[in-house]
């Protein structure tokens, strides 16, 4: 048996929440997958197990279908997450100068999660606001129209 | 019944929301409160009204006078000067040369812009999306009341037919046929979906009639129920619209309560009911099969067809799929006629089409305009020009999955049938205009990864021919590339376009064989000159793949 971490205890909390929210249906599984996701941040592997059981869908077809969406991750993500849109009227519009500046702003070379876990910054296709590009979201907030000079200011306000 | 002298609309959209567009409004209630005019104002949130560039805004009616950015501590002066002392709060003002969308309309009136014709969106920035009221006032389920008590489920396929509605979500099937379809099917048990997963770059008008309009959805969907005989519907709204979300979890709830849904509706027998599923974040959901499976709770991998979800759909029942632009059009055909709708569009293409118009633009948002417009009266008429005096080189059509139009055809009518005889696609309705700055082969490489990224993965010529084409494209970018990958990328692309699956993949090759119709010389003097004439790619000589 593993350890019984904190952890491990609000994993499965969030997923009796989301189960009594949606009921305990195959079909409702993307609506709780999202649930526990925003909730945690992410979708830890004791949640996927206690859904599992819950649910009596094998842990293969759980993995796959959280794996498949681009709103649900299954690794551990930064206290903070970016989503960048790296959709054509964005690009056109100096998405290429915002990626790099924010790139260089939190020292990573590609997408990913930065080494003193407060950003994660992840690619993401269009998020619906395309007349103010280039565009991105941190945590629920839209920024849109964002200038190079910008991005350090907007990141300042995230502690 | 008081009488109102004045109405003040606060635009409540999701960039508005953002920009504080609540405390404007509540700070309007408190000082409409203290300067007692409660009995001879009213304020109301509204959805977009049409201008993104100074949001939060605020409209003041009769005038029209419309104020933005408002900030919440300007309130206490508008209200003040406008409403109290009625003279224009000087300083607060929208700049005026920019008006777009509902505003433009209204101005129109007065002779100072070109009129949009509004029918999707005729509600959306002027009433409130939160209020039943509000709509019913506005002319809402009045077709839904016609079609349950005096029309038979042929009666409106017939309208619909008569009115030649075409699907808005990109493929333009005919939407009585496709209606037609699904009511002959015999079964037990149908299913009526809606599909707003707009996940298409650069497109947006779902949002703006979700956000601004929801009872206009249940009404069309339940019209829809009712003809095609389903008693239970689903919406699919993509994971990231959430407020559009709310307003439509409000808008059923109204709607219940008040027996617009559920059972008995209108005193009749029909019962529907209505539930929302949001995505999770997957642009090949917005495919009809995908987005079913989706539903169903598993990975949003489309389906071979046939068997169409016509006859197949949700839980193996015949189902129909319809975009929210398509459904939105229902009710004002119902209302008007058949032959009201005709006379706007085009003959094979009636009707109006909501565009979103981006880039390096003057003025980008989003317009309602007759079907059959051209590019360059949009780009002159309605998005005010290019931006820095640029020169018009290509638009990007119908988001990712259209097409790449240069400027010599700019002239083409935008309907269904004459964008289909020059070989390019209407799509989403999307206009994303590039100006001479852009590359094309860089262009291309942004929408191929786009492809790539969002495929499911599950047929191989769409997961390898993406990604061989971003290759190639990106050798090329970098000034390795070799005039045979040109041969190469015309290949893919046609294997891509008769071997994938689905629509995704058939159009994931689109953007390199449009640039090599069109940009052939552009693109090779990436591989000749080692030049990127746009000054974009980075040329570094270094072989990437």
């Amino acid at each position: 048996m593993p350890v019984e971490t904190k952890e491990t205890q609000a994993a499965v909390q969030a997923v009796k929440m989301a189960i009594e929210k949606y009921g305990p249906n195959r079909e409702e599984l993307i609506p709780i997958l999202n649930h526990i996701n925003q909730d945690i941040g992410y979708l830890p592997q004791e949640s996927l197990d206690e859904i599992s059981v819950l649910l009596k869908v094998p842990k293969s077809q759980l993995i796959s279908v959280a794996s498949f969406y681009q709103m649900l991750s299954t690794k551990k993500r930064g206290k903070h997450v970016i989503k960048f849109c790296e959709s054509a009227p964005c690009h056109v519009v100096g998405g290429r100068e915002i990626i790099q500046t924010l790139k260089n702003e939190l020292n990573l070379v590609t997408c990913g999660t930065t080494s003193d876990e407060k950003w994660t910054l992840e690619m993401t296709s269009c998020l619906g606001v395309c007349a103010v590009g280039p565009v991105f979201m941190v945590d629920d907030d839209i920024y849109g129209n964002v200038t190079t000079e910008q991005v350090p200011q907007i990141l300042s306000r995230y502690s | 019944m008081n009488t109102i002298r004045s109405m003040v609309l606060v635009s409540s959209d999701a960039m508005s929301m953002d920009a504080g567009a609540q405390e404007v409004f509540t700070r309007l209630q408190n000082e409409i409160h203290s300067f007692n005019l409660e009995k001879e104002v009213s304020v109301s949130m509204v959805s977009d009204i049409g201008r993104h560039d100074s949001v939060p805004m605020v409209i003041v009616y009769p005038e029209a006078t419309l104020y933005g950015p408002v900030r919440p501590d300007d309130v206490h002066f508008l209200v003040e000067e406008h409403l109290y002392k009625g003279r224009i709060a000087a300083g607060l003002q929208a700049p005026v040369k920019e008006l777009t969308g509902k505003i433009a309309w209204l101005s129109s009136r007065k002779g100072t812009l070109p009129a949009e014709q509004r029918i999707v969106l005729e509600r959306a920035g002027v009433i409130d999306p939160t209020s039943l009221d509000d709509y019913i006032l506005h002319d809402g389920y009045q077709a839904l009341g016609t079609v349950l008590t005096s029309m038979s489920a042929q009666d409106v396929i017939a309208v619909l037919e008569k009115s030649g509605l075409r699907g808005r979500g990109g493929a333009g099937f005919p939407t009585g046929t496709k209606w037609k379809f699904v009511s002959r099917t015999a079964g037990p048990k149908k299913y009526v979906v809606c599909n707003a997963d707009e996940s298409e770059p650069g497109t947006f008008k779902d949002r703006l009639i979700l956000e601004g309009d929801p009872h206009s959805l249940i009404e069309a969907m339940t019209i829809a129920a009712y003809t095609v005989g389903a008693d239970e519907g689903y919406i699919y709204i993509r994971g990231e619209y959430v407020l559009a979300q709310e307003r439509l979890k409000t808008a059923i709830a109204q709607a219940k309560e008040m027996g617009f849904l559920g059972k008995g509706i209108f005193g009749t027998n029909f019962n529907f009911d209505l539930h929302i599923h949001a995505g999770a974040g997957a642009y090949i959901c917005g495919e009809e099969t995908a987005l079913i499976e989706s539903i169903e709770g598993k990975r949003g991998e489309p389906r071979a067809r046939p068997p169409y979800p016509t006859t197949n759909g949700l839980w193996d029942r015949p189902t129909l799929v319809n975009n929210v632009e398509t459904l939105a059009n229902v009710p004002p055909i119902i209302r008007n006629g058949a032959d009201w709708f005709r006379s706007f569009g085009t003959p094979s293409s009636p009707g109006t089409k909501v565009y979103t118009i981006l880039g390096n633009v003057n003025v980008t948002g989003l317009v309602e305009v007759p079907m059959g417009i051209t590019l360059r009266e949009v780009i002159s008429i309605y998005a005010k020009g290019m931006k820095n005096g640029g020169t018009f080189k290509l638009a990007q059509t119908g988001g990712s999955s259209g097409s790449i139009i240069p400027s010599t055809l700019q002239d083409t009518p935008m309907d269904f049938d004459s964008f289909n005889k020059t070989g390019v696609s209407l799509g989403s309705g999307a206009l994303l205009i590039c100006n001479e700055e852009t590359c094309v082969v860089d262009l291309a490489k942004v929408l191929v990864n786009f492809f790539v990224n969002e495929g499911c993965g599950k047929c191989n010529p769409c997961r390898i021919g993406g990604n061989r084409s971003l290759n190639i494209l990106t050798n090329i970018s970098e000034g390795v590339g070799t005039l045979d990958d040109l041969n190469t990328l015309i290949e893919l692309s046609e294997n891509l376009y008769q071997l994938s699956n689905c629509g995704l993949g058939q159009t994931a090759g689109v953007p390199q064989r449009d640039i090599l119709k069109y940009f052939r010389s552009e693109v090779e003097a990436h591989i000749q000159l080692k030049v990127c004439p746009a000054g974009v790619c980075a040329m570094s000589g270094q072989r990437v793949y």
